[in-house]
């Protein structure tokens, strides 16, 4: 657990959060000590043969206005080229993005969750990425067919509160233990936790899942709204623990200060759905003109500038080796996360059914 | 008082106009259901839990139309026909709920006390948010129907409530079914209140299809269950207001105000107080106390700059709305018959699609028919007037069917043609209704999220896309501002509304 204490300099430079790129790359185990060359990708230095300075790509993104924003204007000023940007719900940008077809203005779709990316390359409308761009991300983080790149990941996590349970439960069955008897809150419309229960059902099928939610259910969970509520009531000692990503404790930490945070993320590491690793991702429109352009995005995405936003700013794992997460996590081969396809988490509706048959979703 | 006349062209014409817009989203919808078979939409309307979710989704229609009839039609009489003092200001209050958008009074609720998710969070929310549409067309009926017959009832022994309900309700019952089917088809459309509340309804299955099951062809085919049920409503409301008598004689001019008695006023007034309270009270206090955490750094040139987008969007909405309900409701007041039915469910059919639907049909059509306004203004509005022609057309047509058709008469035995008669008879006499209507649909299109969402122009906002921007990252001091801003300029049209309700009809 000495893993998740935070030293005194990352807390500091979690306030510092706008100008932390030097420190990033301080921190990092990259050799690359230089940010002004941040559009360069972290693994590649293949050169971009057409000069794309000026061009104005249109961006369909997943991910929100609020934490994207200064990436993009980051991105720009980079590397010369424009974004326009359309933001709104992953699933309803896929739904957009399929109506459209081949018509679409979209250039690049930046999502949420491997689940719509691999809605719309199922329908042929993603093009596939250079292998330098797919080659940059472990296997586990990418499409198969290499039309979508993981950008970002992040992990399930039971954040607890050290003064109520010394020791956390050691696995995800061990939570289903009565002593937890309406202690455990979860957020049940987050589509994160629902993701979790994906994976559920892909690893332990869906009689297994079942089981494993009937247990839950039996033990009185305390449902809130957000998976920051259940943070917040975590923190305060309301409910012992929770089930929600790892970055929630850091936006607290960065918000209010680590001596204001007693509670801890503590991380299964048993290659169980409770270690989950979800990322979000990118991928090129097939039917965009300017699809050198956007491929400058892809790659800035990945690169050092890029994946440091990711880790300092959102506090989620980069997907590229050579750019460490900001505060210190365990690594990605140590959280040992199921073997999980990601494209596959799209069967989420029959996971809300489930939720609904074992009395976790709706009242 | 029904005549059959044939429809001249003028009037015919845009009104089919108008049914061809509002039919877009079905076409889109057969075609997208259909796009994997026949069979594959068969199975997936015949699954196991659709039957549940009908029913689920009817129930909670049924309890929140029958609600919104009570407490609309009490709030009427009370701000009408009781001696309350300052009734123009009680009935502006009450209209207030409509200035606040579902998504947002349900989450107050639910910040405010969790425990209340659910159906009965959603129906308590669903009401509060849709009484006005029967209080205000049960109000300008009342205000126009004849206080004689009541008065005639109590001078052969009827007592006061039983002369209210079996004389005056009798007389306002078209404006109750009227209102009600608006009501019932708007809660068969929410998605805003049902999800807050955690509620799982039809609405909920078709956004999970898109959100969660990343497909639209499973979504579009669950869509047309929605379309059958609004079919099915529409076809109750014909049947049940059809069977109500109509006003004979105009009656003569006089104060409709009656001399009431406090054992009347007094329960009136308690629902009253209820739904200004928990109606806009709630909301209010919420999204005060979250700009109040804000207020440091709200930037108010934005703030300003998206209340302006949000104030043109709706007044082109409203204007484009208006020219294509006219007609209509001129069709379907004036001349009954079988074009006017189905012009009449074609407007209203679409009514009970979610947003989300709409906005994807008038993709579809944009980006195959007009590419080059895709993703710009006008498309943006012809979505919005799509979903908002029905709460027009229903304020047209009330108007148009309260004012005496001997003017008409009259205008025509002096010679003046059908369509000059049209112009200097019916339209001004039924301005009330039109006024109404109009800010209807600018007050829709203000709250709207969803279609605007999906069809604005790439970086517009709106303070409804504002509001959804800072929510999802959970920022509600940053929602604070947006939301009190939506609240005060949507209050602007929803006092017109409010005024223009009860003006009397010219007679």
């Amino acid at each position: 657990m000495t893993r998740q204490h935070l030293s005194r300099r990352t807390v500091l430079a979690i306030v510092g959060l706008f100008a932390p790129i030097a420190l990033i790359s301080a921190c990092s185990s990259s050799t690359t000590d230089t940010t002004s060359d941040t559009a360069a990708p972290a693994t590649t230095d293949a050169p971009t043969d057409i000069d794309v300075r000026g061009e104005t790509i249109t961006i369909y993104s997943g991910r929100s206005e609020a934490l994207m924003e200064s990436l993009f204007a980051q991105f720009t000023a980079d590397t010369g080229v424009n974004v326009e940007v359309r933001y709104g719900d992953s699933g309803e940008l896929a739904a957009l993005l399929l109506t459209e077809g081949n018509k679409s203005p979209a250039d690049i779709f930046f999502s949420q969750d491997a689940g719509a990316l691999g809605a719309i390359e199922s329908a042929g409308l993603l093009t596939a990425l250079p292998a330098d761009v797919i080659d940059a991300v472990d296997s586990k983080f990418r499409s198969t067919s290499g039309a979508w790149v993981a950008t970002s990941g992040r992990a399930r996590t039971l954040v607890y509160n050290p003064e109520l349970v010394p020791t956390p439960p050691a696995s995800l069955d061990a939570l289903l233990d009565p002593q937890w008897k309406g202690k455990i809150g979860y957020a049940p419309s987050n589509a994160s936790w629902q993701s979790f229960v994906t994976a559920l059902r892909l690893t332990r099928g869906d009689d297994g899942a079942r089981a494993w939610l009937t247990g839950l259910a039996a033990n009185q969970p305390v449902a809130y709204e957000k998976n920051g509520v259940v943070r917040d009531a975590v923190n305060a000692g309301e409910v012992a623990m929770g089930l929600i990503n790892h970055y929630y404790l850091y936006e607290l930490i960065s918000k209010v200060g680590a001596d204001k945070v007693v509670a801890k993320n503590h991380y299964f590491k048993d290659g169980d759905a409770g270690s989950l690793v979800n990322v979000a991702g990118v991928g090129v429109l097939a039917s965009s003109k300017k699809s050198a352009a956007a491929l400058v995005f892809v790659r800035y995405l990945l690169s050092v500038a890029g994946q440091s936003y990711f880790a300092g700013r959102t506090f989620e794992y980069p997907m590229v080796p050579g750019v460490i997460p900001f505060v210190s996590l365990p690594t990605l081969a140590e959280l040992n996360p199921p073997a999980v396809d990601l494209a596959d988490l799209k069967s989420l509706e029959e996971t809300q059914e489930l939720l609904v048959e074992v009395g976790l979703l709706t009242r | 008082m029904t005549r059959l006349l044939r429809a001249p062209v003028a009037i015919a014409a845009p009104a089919m106009l108008a049914a061809v817009v509002a039919i877009v989203p079905l076409v889109y919808l057969f075609d997208a259901s259909l796009s994997r078979g026949v069979e594959n939409a068969i199975r997936e309307i015949f699954l196991a839990r659709t039957a549940t979710l009908v029913l689920r989704t009817l129930l909670l229609t049924f309890i929140v139309t029958v609600a919104c009839a009570v407490v609309g039609t009490i709030n009427a009489w009370l701000v009408v026909r009781s001696s309350l003092p300052l009734r123009p200001m009680w009935l502006m209050l009450l209209a207030m709920p409509l200035a606040i958008p579902t998504y947002l009074s349900a989450f107050a609720w639910v910040s405010w006390i969790p425990t209340m998710s659910g159906f009965l969070g959603a129906s308590i929310v669903l009401t509060l948010a849709s009484y006005p549409y029967v209080m205000l067309p049960v109000a300008a009926m009342l205000r126009g129907a004849d206080p004689m017959l009541e008065d005639v009832a109590r001078s052969l022994g009827a007592s006061a409530p039983s002369a209210l309900i079996r004389v005056t309700l009798r007389q306002i019952a078209p404006a109750i079914w009227a209102g009600s089917l608006l009501v019932a088809l708007y809660v068969v459309s929410d998605f805003g209140a049902v999800a807050a509340m955690r509620l799982e309804t039809f609405t909920w299955v078709i956004y999970g299809a898109y959100r969660a099951g990343f497909n639209p062809t499973r979504a579009a085919t669950l869509a047309l269950v929605l379309v059958a049920m609004a079919l099915l409503l529409i076809v109750l409301e014909r049947h049940f207001r059809s069977r109500v008598t109509q006003r004979l004689g105009a009656g003569t001019a006089r104060s409709t105000v009656r001399r009431t008695t406090l054992t009347l006023v007094a329960p009136a007034l308690v629902v009253a107080l209820t739904s200004i309270g928990f109606g806009i009270g709630v909301p209010l206090v919420s999204s005060i106390r979250w700009t109040r955490e804000a207020s440091a750094t709200t930037d108010w040139s934005a703030v300003f700059t998206t209340i302006m987008s949000s104030f043109w969007i709706g007044f082109l909405t409203g204007l484009a709305t208006l020219l294509l309900a006219l007609p209509v409701g001129i069709l379907i007041a004036r001349f009954k018959g079988r074009l006017a039915d189905v012009t009449e469910g074609a407007v209203f059919v679409t009514h009970s699609l979610p947003g989300i639907v709409v906005a994807l049909s008038v993709v579809y059509l944009g980006i195959n028919l007009v590419r080059p306004l895709y993703q710009q203004v006008p498309l943006l509005v012809f979505g919005q007037v799509i979903i908002f022609l029905p709460l027009v057309v229903g304020a047209v047509r009330t108007s148009i069917e309260q004012s005496r058709l001997a003017l008409e008469d009259v205008s025509r035995s002096l010679g003046v043609s059908r369509m000059a008669t049209v112009f200097r008879v019916t339209i001004p006499l039924a301005i009330p209704g039109i006024a109404a209507g109009g800010a209807l649909a600018v007050l829709g299109a203000m709250k709207e999220l969803p279609t605007t969402l999906i069809l604005r122009p790439t970086e517009v906002e709106t303070l409804a896309t504002s509001i959804w921007k800072y929510s999802v990252v959970s920022d509600f001091g940053a929602v604070g501002p947006y939301a009190v801003s939506l609240m005060l300029l949507a209050a602007l049209p929803t006092a017109l509304l409010s005024h223009v309700a009860v003006v009397k009809v010219a007679r």
